[in-house]
């Protein structure tokens, strides 16, 4: 324990000393960054990832619906199909660039949704606290107690399965936790003295916020976030599973997993091949998460 | 704190009203209804069907109607399986997603409690680098790819455990395996975040300078403060677990609630989608209700005001 806190305390030292010569807070947290090997890797990793969903699609020799039926269930690197092909002949490489990219884009937009909207209503009810407090987080408690995934299902009974329907759906429900977290984060936050310095000196509420508050909120949520992204691509997979995801013949890294699932037994790399490129995309997103976080907040290292 | 928990259980009654509310029109906006099948019915007979459960009603009064009867504890009779009411579908499936629930529950706090403390204990060593990294890997496995390599594994190439229904105790294995490892890694991630904070805080030094053993620091000191976020992750946990039983029931062939539900939604059997409904929503007000109290017991700062 003693030889883990002297380390970084010399590291720390070094970084008064930089800060000396007038460096910000986020000048100090992207170098620890680019210090932490998985981070910078996941960093390559994802945007790798991200480039081959946006571009792959019109580079594969095959669309994501193409039916070659004279090829039907041929394993990896046979008859022209790097990754082989599905019950219908479909190649699964192109699925596969196709089905990020729209898992990519449920995860991404859902959790911003959800970041904008839980951190302004948490620190908003967390900072003002009393009945505009009481009044915020009872309508909070309110929609947290809906049992959200019977709603989902209840809204692709009723609708249909309807793409922008479940980024509503996924975004509504994350935001809920992100307001939590922040307004209990801001409730501790506000007793500390430079909050109250700050009160002093005259600053309005409005600017506490935005210029104390929240800064010193984003360890937390880019944790959350973390976990949250992973967590929205994860239940759009879970309503794929139930027959209720995006619906056929566009993809997601959920519906081919599914999919794969109940053909593991003839063809295993249906169920292999999406299941790793999952894991490695989330994977990714969470090493980066961490290391964000580590960088951001050095006490916790 | 009476009056706390009063008033709680009073916003809880809008909050139901308006569970039971969307879920009733939103289940009746829904194309087609309970009495459909291929070969269709005579329409007298269908009018008499429809009579039988008031459905021949206008909608309002239906929605009336069944207010009344849930005030009553009244849940009605289940469209689609003839002799049963739905509180006889839950008191008969229930108990089984409940069990499975709970352990998957209380084994995902005890690992990921117990984990994340070490690897916090032991931060920036090889041991909390694999444990972060088999949290990561946790998290990112979905409950779908676990469960059907579980059963390749562990019951059709080693035959060690049964792989579907629930006869015996063992067949409870794999299903709360596949259930409680997200668990495991979720809890596992906030504790040793918690567990860090906490452990470089004034107080833990004064404890370290008074010379207490550092198992004393860690369970009378530390780790009741660093599991504080972890309560206000109950909902969120019971949340997950049940969206997962939804995923596991069905690759286990688990005779649990929801299972049930699926099926009952796409068959518009409403009055069971509605029981389930508004039988989970209960749950959940209450667990979110148990988590603040525990909470505020715990942290003095969040007293219950």
């Amino acid at each position: 324990m003693t030889g883990a806190t002297l380390a970084p305390g010399s590291r720390k030292a070094s970084a008064l000393m930089e800060a000396a010569r007038g460096r910000s807070l986020w000048d100090d947290a992207g170098r620890r960054l680019i210090r932490n090997r998985f981070a910078i890797a996941s960093v390559f990793v994802l945007g790798f990832l991200v480039i081959a969903a946006i571009i792959g699609p019109y580079l594969a020799p095959y669309s994501y619906d193409y039916l070659d039926k004279t090829h039907v269930w041929v394993p990896p690197l046979t008859a022209g199909h790097l990754l082989g092909t599905d019950s219908l002949g479909r190649d699964l490489l192109a699925r596969l660039l196709s089905g990020l990219g729209v898992s990519l884009e449920i995860g991404v937009v859902a959790t911003v949704v959800s970041l904008v909207i839980g951190i302004t209503w948490g620190a908003a009810a967390g900072y003002f606290g009393g009945w505009l407090d009481e009044l915020m987080m009872r309508f909070v408690d309110i929609l947290y107690s809906l049992p959200f995934i019977f709603f989902v299902i209840l809204l692709m009974v009723t609708f249909g399965r309807n793409f922008i329907l479940m980024f509503v759906a996924i975004g509504f429900v994350q935001w809920l936790t992100m307001a939590r977290i922040v307004r209990g984060q801001t409730m501790s936050l506000k007793q500390r003295e430079f909050i109250e310095a700050a009160r002093a000196v005259g600053l309005s509420g409005g600017a506490i916020i935005g210029r104390h508050i929240v800064p010193n909120l984003l360890g937390p949520v880019v944790v959350y976030v973390t976990l949250t992204i992973p967590d929205v691509i994860l239940t759009e997979s879970v309503l794929s599973f139930l027959g209720m995801g995006v619906q056929e013949p566009l993809t997601s890294l959920g519906t081919l997993i599914s999919n794969g699932a109940t053909e593991m037994e003839l063809a295993p790399w249906l169920l292999i091949i999406p299941s790793i490129l999952m894991v490695v995309t989330l994977m990714a997103f969470n090493f980066i998460g961490d290391g964000l976080r580590d960088a951001i907040d050095p006490k916790e290292r | 704190m009476f009056r706390f928990l009063l008033r709680r259980l009073l916003v809880a009654i809008p909050t139901l009203l308006l569970v039971i509310t969307a879920s009733f029109f939103m289940m009746r906006a829904a194309p087609g209804g309970p009495f459909d099948s291929q070969r269709k019915l005579p329409p007298e007979v269908e009018r008499n069907v429809k009579a039988k459960y008031g459905l021949d009603k206008p909608l309002f009064v239906q929605y009336l109607n069944y207010l009344g009867g849930v005030v009553h504890g009244d849940l009605g009779p289940s469209l689609k399986y003839k002799d049963k009411s739905v509180t006889d579908i839950i008191k008969e499936d229930f108990p089984t997603s409940l069990r499975l629930g709970l352990s998957s529950l209380m084994i995902g706090v005890a690992f990921g409690v117990a984990l994340g403390a070490l690897a916090a204990m032991r931060q920036n060593t090889a041991l909390d680098y694999s444990l972060t990294t088999a949290a990561i890997f946790g998290i990112c496995i979905p409950t779908f790819v676990t469960a059907p390599l579980l059963i390749l594994l562990f019951g059709t190439t080693l035959g060690w455990l049964p792989t579907g229904g629930l006869s015996d105790a063992r067949s409870y294995i794999l299903p709360v395996l596949t259930l409680a490892l997200p668990q495991i890694a979720v809890v596992s991630r906030l504790t040793r975040a918690g567990m860090i904070e906490v452990l470089h805080s004034n107080y833990i030094r004064t404890a370290r300078a008074k010379g207490l053993s550092e198992a004393r620091i860690v369970m009378r000191h530390a780790l009741r403060a660093a599991i504080l976020p972890l309560v206000g992750y109950l909902g969120p946990a019971t949340a997950g677990i049940i969206t997962g039983s939804l995923v596991v029931e069905r690759i286990f062939g688990v005779p649990g609630l929801g299972k049930f539900f699926v099926s009952s939604a796409l068959q518009r059997d409403y009055t069971v989608v509605l029981g389930v409904v508004i039988l989970y929503a209960v749950l959940v007000i209450l667990l979110n209700l148990a988590a603040e109290v525990v909470q505020a017991l715990l942290d003095p700062r969040m007293r219950l005001s």
